[in-house]
Parts: structure tokens; sequence; C-alpha cells
């Protein structure tokens, strides 16, 4: 039966990523990557993989498709045909593809427990992550405590994506924060989508905040929380217009708050570097070292939600308002809403997950 | 006897979630236009998803997975008949566009509803999701 799911999970994964290659729309393209992102994170959930399944759901499925759909809006849905680069392209992904192939032969089977990364340091983390974290879910603990530093890279990367972003878009910003005017198509006209908004907005920010805080005992965490806050507030935007949320959560404060996340996660490191323990090391920051890594735990998830949370925002603001400049731009705003749907139904669907 | 009662209903309620699945799959491939696809894959996903998922409630007996199936349920019940008809209302915003007739089931406030003009929406906006 498992095999079955497998072998039924995989072909599909495959379908979709050959039509994905294949489709000249990018816009069907951006809704398929969607679907791939949603397939991998059910093949994930087969294979226990929970945290990670649902990371993808969130980013994979949710909030990476409605940012590409955002960036077609801005340049268009047609792909524009290069016949020689994508011979080069075919060219090289043959060779690397048939090489990765050959290489799974040299790989463990999948769960051996003789395989290189079961000998290493996963038998320390099994077996004293209750006694050393004490938390239930051993992902978070591995993830946040005892590899924290990579934690930190990621959130670091999270943040410099939004700085690129920003200086990129930032000088039509710059133009456009004057001379507001008023669209008048900003904002959806249509009664359903306005209540509907309102009405889940609310659970969508209270689901986000239960993935936080409850991301030491089930799956989730700070990049979770992050993703399915910020939904909620371009979930705003998209049906109430950028003026609106801008009211709400003012582009100042997102880009202060981006880095915010980062510099609690760097204080945190830095506290415990200051009270003679390494950096990151969180059993400096109580008397009893396990309520010192809950303490550190609680204080790096709320600076990786807030970073994740502040950097999707701002990336949906900026492309918002340069999609404003064009003339064209509004129009397309009832069309996202059918992707922002898309995303909340996920959000929800991971709730049996946790 | 009620346990095997409750798991006959849900694996009724299941098969028929399964069917109703089935013939919205089938009908998206089918149907000749878009508003009748479209039909097919909201109605049918609206209500399979609620027949499964009341299924899963039967058996999963009183616990945290009932409460937390439960707001699936009523996320689904908000979320799915809303995206098709924003769906729907984006169609009606390009190229495929419905004859005033048919679209004149929409009563409510006309003054707030008809007012962005169609034909200076762009026309390249969903116009793949007609054509295969």
């Amino acid at each position: 039966m498992e095999l079955l799911l497998d072998i039924a999970l995989l072909a599909l994964l495959l379908i979709t990523a050959i039509s994905i290659a294949g489709i000249k729309d990018l816009l069907a393209a951006a809704m398929l990557a969607g679907i791939y992102g949603l397939l991998s994170a059910g093949f994930f959930m087969t294979m226990g993989a929970v945290d990670v399944a649902f990371t993808e759901a969130a980013v994979g499925a949710g909030i990476s498709p409605l940012l590409i759909v955002l960036t077609l809006a801005l340049c268009g849905r047609q792909q524009r045909g290069d016949r020689q680069r994508a011979m080069l392209a075919l060219f090289l992904v043959l060779p690397v593809g048939a090489l990765l192939i050959v290489a799974t032969h040299d790989m463990p089977a999948f769960g051996a427990a003789d395989a290189p990364a079961q000998m290493h340091v996963a038998p320390h983390y099994i077996q004293q992550s209750m006694a050393e974290i004490g938390i239930p879910n051993i992902v978070t603990s591995v993830l946040a405590s005892y590899r924290g530093y990579d934690t930190f890279g990621e959130v670091v990367v999270i943040f410099t994506a939004g700085l690129g972003v920003l200086s990129l878009l930032m000088r039509s910003q710059g133009i456009d924060e004057p001379t507001v005017e008023p669209a008048p198509n900003a904002q959806s006209r249509d009664i359903v989508l306005r209540v509907i908004a309102k009405v889940l907005i609310a659970p969508i920010m209270l689901y986000a905040l239960y993935v936080q805080f409850h991301g030491e005992y089930g799956p989730g965490g700070g990049f979770q929380a992050g993703v399915i806050f910020a939904v909620g507030f371009i979930l705003y935007g998209l049906v109430f217009g950028l003026d609106a949320v801008r009211r709400v959560a003012s582009h100042g404060l997102v880009q202060f708050l981006s880095a915010v996340g980062v510099l609690i996660y760097g204080s945190v490191g830095l506290l415990s570097l200051a009270s003679g323990k390494s950096f990151l090391d969180y059993s400096a920051l109580a008397s009893n070292p396990v309520s010192g890594q809950h303490i550190g735990i609680i204080a790096i998830e709320l600076g990786v939600g807030i970073t994740v949370a502040a950097v999707m925002i701002m990336i949906f603001y900026l492309f918002a308002a340069q999609l404003r400049l064009q003339p064209r731009g509004p129009s397309l705003t009832p069309d996202h809403q059918g992707t922002d749907a898309g995303t909340a139904h996920l959000a929800s669907q991971q709730q049996g997950a946790g | 006897m009620i346990d095997s009662l409750l798991s006959g209903i849900s694996g009724l309620l299941l098969g028929l979630g399964c069917f109703f699945m089935l013939t919205g799959a089938i009908g998206v491939l089918r149907f000749p236009d878009f508003y009748t696809r479209m039909h097919a894959a909201g109605v049918t996903d609206t209500l399979a998803t609620f027949l499964i998922i009341t299924g899963l409630m039967l058996t999963a007996g009183w616990s945290l997975a009932l409460f937390k199936l439960g707001l699936i349920l009523l996320f689904i019940f908000f979320t799915s008949p809303t995206a098709s008809h924003a769906l729907a209302r984006s169609a009606q915003h390009c190229e495929l566009k419905l004859p005033e007739q048919s679209s004149a089931s929409d009563p409510r406030s006309p003054t707030s509803t008809e007012s962005p003009p169609p034909p200076a929406m762009p026309t390249e906006t969903i116009t793949t999701l007609e054509r295969d």
C-alpha cells in the first residue's frame, strides 16, 4: 500500500516536472509549480518528514507560486523562446542528470541503519535531545539548538534576498510614495471576496501564531509561521488594495521588522557568548540549562518568524507598488485571489498534520 | 455495534466523496468550455471534500483530530466556493466574458459590480484556461 502511494506520488511529480518544462504559458507553469510543491509535500509526508512537508506546503505550494504570479504580472506571461540557449541547457542538464542517477547506486538504501547520516551525530540527537533540550519535537531541537548556526545562516539568506529585491525595486518605490493617486481599481469591488477575506484573515493569523508557538511540540516553527502570517497580510492587500494594507503595516515598519528578526536571533547568540558559553549555546541563558534552551529556542523562533513574515510582506509590497506603476497592473487582482485561496487551502490542510 | 455502524457510515461517505471527486475530474476533462468546467470542478470539489472530511471525522472519535478536521471543514467550506467565485469573476473581466443576459444573474448593487469596464481589461489574462 505504501509502495503504491509512493509510486503514484512520484509518477505525478515526474509528470508535473516534465509538463513544467514543456509548457509555453508561464502562468500555467507557475500553477504547475504550486502543484509540484503540494505533491512533494505529500511525498515528504509519506516519508515521515512532517516538518519538511509543512514547510514545503507553505513555501513551495503556497507563497512561491503567488510571488511568481506577481512577477509574471510585471513582466508578461509569454515565454521568450531562445532555441540556442535551450539546447545549451539541455546539453548541461542531461549529463548532470545521468551522473546523479549513476550516483544513486552508491547511496545507502532509504532508512538503512548503517547509512553515514545515521552513524555520525544523529544517534546523539535522538538519544540526548530530551535530556539536553527537553522538548518533544526533535526536529525543532536539531534545527533551533544543535544546528542553530545553520538556521541563523538560513534566516540571513532570507533577509539578504529581501534586501536584494528591495535594492532592485526601491528606486521606483521612492517615486511612487509621494504621488499616491487612489487607483480606482486597486481595491476589489467584489463583496464576496471582501467578506470572505475579512472572515478568514483572523483565523489565518491565529493559525500562524499557533504554528509559531507550537513548534516545540509538533510540526511547525518560525519559517512556516512567518509564511502563513505573511499570507494573511497579502490576502488583505490583494482584496483591499495596497494602500489599505500599508495603513496596517507601513512599508518602513515591515522593512524595520525584517532586520529586527535577524537582530533578535543574533543577539541571543551574542548573549550566550557574553555569559561564557559558545555562540548560540542557549544553556547559558538561565541557571537551569534545559530552561535556558527553552528560552533560547522560543526567542530564535520568534526572530525567524518575524524576519520571514516581514520579508515576504515586503516583497509583496514592492511588487504590488511596481505593478501599480504599470497602467494595466491592478486588473490581475481577481486572478491572484484564486491563487491565494489555494494558499489558504493549504494552510488549512496542514492543520491535520499538526 | 455503534462502532461498526459508524465505520459503515464513514465508509459510505468516503466512497461517495471519492465518487464526486471523480465525476468532477471527468467533468473538467470532458465539458466543452470554461464555465461548465469550472462548474464541474467547483461544485463537486466542495461537496466531495465535505463528504470525505465528514467520513474521516466519524472514524476519528472524540479527539483533537476531530476538532482539527472540523476546522478544516469550516475552512474549505469558506474558501472553496470563494475560489470558484473569484475564478468565474476574473473570467468575466477578460475575453471569456459571457453575453449580457446570462451574466445578469448578479442582482446586487449594479453600480459596484458592473462599473469596471471590461474592454479596458487585458485580454491575455485567463485565455489558456479554456483551450487545451
